[in-house]
């Protein structure tokens, strides 16, 4: 991924349409502005805030060679690599969590040269959107010196300080062509409020050409002004607004719901068991066949779903 | 007093490594052992632990058998002082605000090194492990506590793959590849407690274990560990710290 010369960084946002304006759309229309090729930054992080509707629908659609960056990757990047529509990714870790152990099918496909996980430390990831997103071409970093992983990273140049002649490390910016980021709540402008951890989405809004936002809910811009301090994203940087609620099923949204565990120990038992047609006949069952994500919500079971959002909730209780 | 017949190894793990935190301490504690241990200290003897988590979150209480699925979820919020961005939390890392980074290991050199990326040659590897995560921050900007089994597999003469650095190839290796702060203090798992030498920065015995013999730790360790004439052994888990420990982590998520 080449480090864009700054005027045609400039000239891209500039070809944005900034104006304030309704975003409102559905995911269908929403995935339609993200091309075959693109480089794709995803929000969250892990379990959390993972905009898995948007990545639904993008699978759905059937795109192709997308090149994603998340700060971490969880079960998301199965889907992303199993689909077929990503053969790229760039994140400091990706399994689907510690406590279902290593993602056979990220194995699978990485071990058989299938497809590309590209990785950097976690604090170069967070470098590379934030030098994105201050229109700057690399940051300066002191970690993944004299490691392997700098080794396998020739894009990262290191070079003598010319103020102490210290050793650093410059990480490259990266612009992602669009960003995919879950909210809690934000109006049909685009202005996003963030509960919780807001992990590297700031910064990732900041430094790609394009947002597509998806939000538990769409509120007022009044509701907005009451507390603009919640407010982590402007509507000038946002180009779509989609509605989905429990939008990052079977991940989290914080204090609307927790993980769908049960969920998650299932797909979790069933790919790493046949990372191949296992994984298939998931993403067959939870992603093609559902006529609707809520059709797919409902395969997730009311029960489950209550049971993620009473503790979801929970962190609100005392 | 218990035995240690009656701990798993990661409660073993999870105890001793709890007691090298002191009050007062910023400690960056990755998910699993380390973050139990971080919790357990600040529950039995060090109410003004500040941990930090790689999600963001600065002075968490972690609730008992609440604990998060990774140090990204909601539950690591619970009673924070405050949540930052990740990068911001890892750059505290870089400024010098931490004094100790604690995490968990799949395979570690006698220099310290830690792998948790490739079995086998990276071109060609015969198992890619999920990567560093912030592993790597930590390891290469601030002091460093590493629990983990100890196994014959996991203790190697040199890893296939340096994720997170700890002293490189020994010496003054580190310092001189550009890593001008921390490195490696200690390494704890279900044989003993280890160090490392002051001027080649190979592995050395601290403590070992009650009952843990050296010839238990030959047979379970790669390469030559490096120990004094007399060698102290560690204090058995108390009651207390057991069932405290067990009260955290109720299903055994991380503690089986």
């Amino acid at each position: 991924m080449d480090v864009m010369a700054y005027p045609a960084l400039r000239e891209k946002l500039a070809a944005r349409d900034r104006s304030l304006r309704e975003k409102v759309m559905s995911l269908e229309e929403a995935a339609a502005l993200v091309n075959d090729g693109d480089s794709v930054g995803i929000g969250g992080s892990t379990l959390s805030r993972t905009p898995m509707a948007m990545i639904w629908q993008l699978v759905r659609a059937g795109k192709k060679d997308l090149a994603v960056s998340r700060s971490i990757t969880s079960s998301e990047g199965d889907l992303l690599f199993a689909s077929g529509i990503c053969k790229h990714i760039m994140t400091s870790w990706f399994s689907q969590g510690i406590v279902w152990g290593v993602s056979k099918v990220m194995r699978h496909h990485v071990e058989n040269k299938l497809a590309r996980y590209e990785e950097w430390s976690h604090l170069a990831m967070g470098m590379r959107f934030r030098a994105g997103a201050m229109g700057v071409p690399f940051l300066p970093m002191r970690s993944m010196l004299g490691s392997d992983v700098l080794k396998l990273r020739p894009e990262a140049k290191s070079i003598t300080c010319p103020f102490t002649g210290e050793q650093l490390l410059l990480i490259p910016a990266l612009n992602p062509d669009v960003a995919l980021i879950h909210v809690q709540r934000c109006d049909a402008y685009g202005n996003a409020q963030i509960d919780g951890l807001q992990f590297m989405d700031m910064d990732l809004a900041m430094a790609a050409n394009r947002v597509i936002l998806t939000t538990e809910r769409i509120v007022s811009n009044d509701q907005i002004r009451r507390v603009p301090e919640l407010t982590k994203i402007p509507f000038f940087a946002v180009d779509a607004v989609v509605e989905v609620p429990y939008g990052c099923a079977p991940h989290e949204c914080t204090n609307v719901y927790e993980p769908l565990f049960s969920h998650m120990d299932d797909y979790t038992s069933r790919v790493n068991a046949d990372p191949v047609a296992g994984m298939q006949e998931y993403i067959e069952r939870y992603v093609k066949e559902p006529k609707s994500w809520n059709d797919y919500l409902g395969m997730l079971g009311l029960t489950e779903l209550l049971d993620a959002a009473r503790r979801g909730r929970s962190m609100l209780n005392d | 007093m218990t035995s240690f017949a009656d701990c798993t190894a990661s409660e073993v793990l999870a105890i001793m490594s709890s007691r090298l935190l002191e009050e007062g301490q910023v400690v960056f504690a990755g998910v699993g052992v380390p973050l139990l241990a971080a919790t357990l200290a600040q529950r039995l003897r060090c109410a003004g632990l500040t941990i930090l988590f790689e999600g963001g979150v600065v002075g968490p209480m972690i609730e008992p058998g609440q604990l998060p699925p990774s140090t990204n979820e909601q539950r690591c919020t619970k009673r924070a002082n405050m949540v930052l961005s990740s990068t911001d939390v890892l750059l505290l890392l870089q400024r010098g605000h931490v004094d100790i980074g604690f995490m968990g290991g799949a395979q570690i050199d006698q220099h310290g090194n830690l792998n948790s990326s490739y079995i086998g040659d990276p071109e060609n590897p015969r198992t890619r492990l999920p990567g560093t995560g912030g592993g790597n921050d930590i390891s290469s900007l601030t002091r460093m506590i590493v629990a983990m089994r100890h196994e014959r597999r996991r203790f190697v003469e040199k890893v296939d793959f340096v994720t997170s650095p700890g002293f490189l190839d020994g010496g003054t290796s580190r310092r001189d590849r550009g890593l001008l702060a921390g490195g490696m203090y200690r390494v704890v798992t279900d044989l003993g407690i280890f160090g490392f030498d002051d001027e080649t920065k190979r592995m050395k015995i601290v403590a070992l274990h009650p009952g843990v013999t050296l010839e238990q730790l030959r047979d379970n360790t790669g390469f030559e560990m490096l120990h004094d004439k007399q060698i102290a052994v560690t204090t058995v888990p108390t009651e207390r710290e057991l069932t405290t420990l067990r009260e955290l982590d109720p299903d055994r998520l991380y503690i089986a």
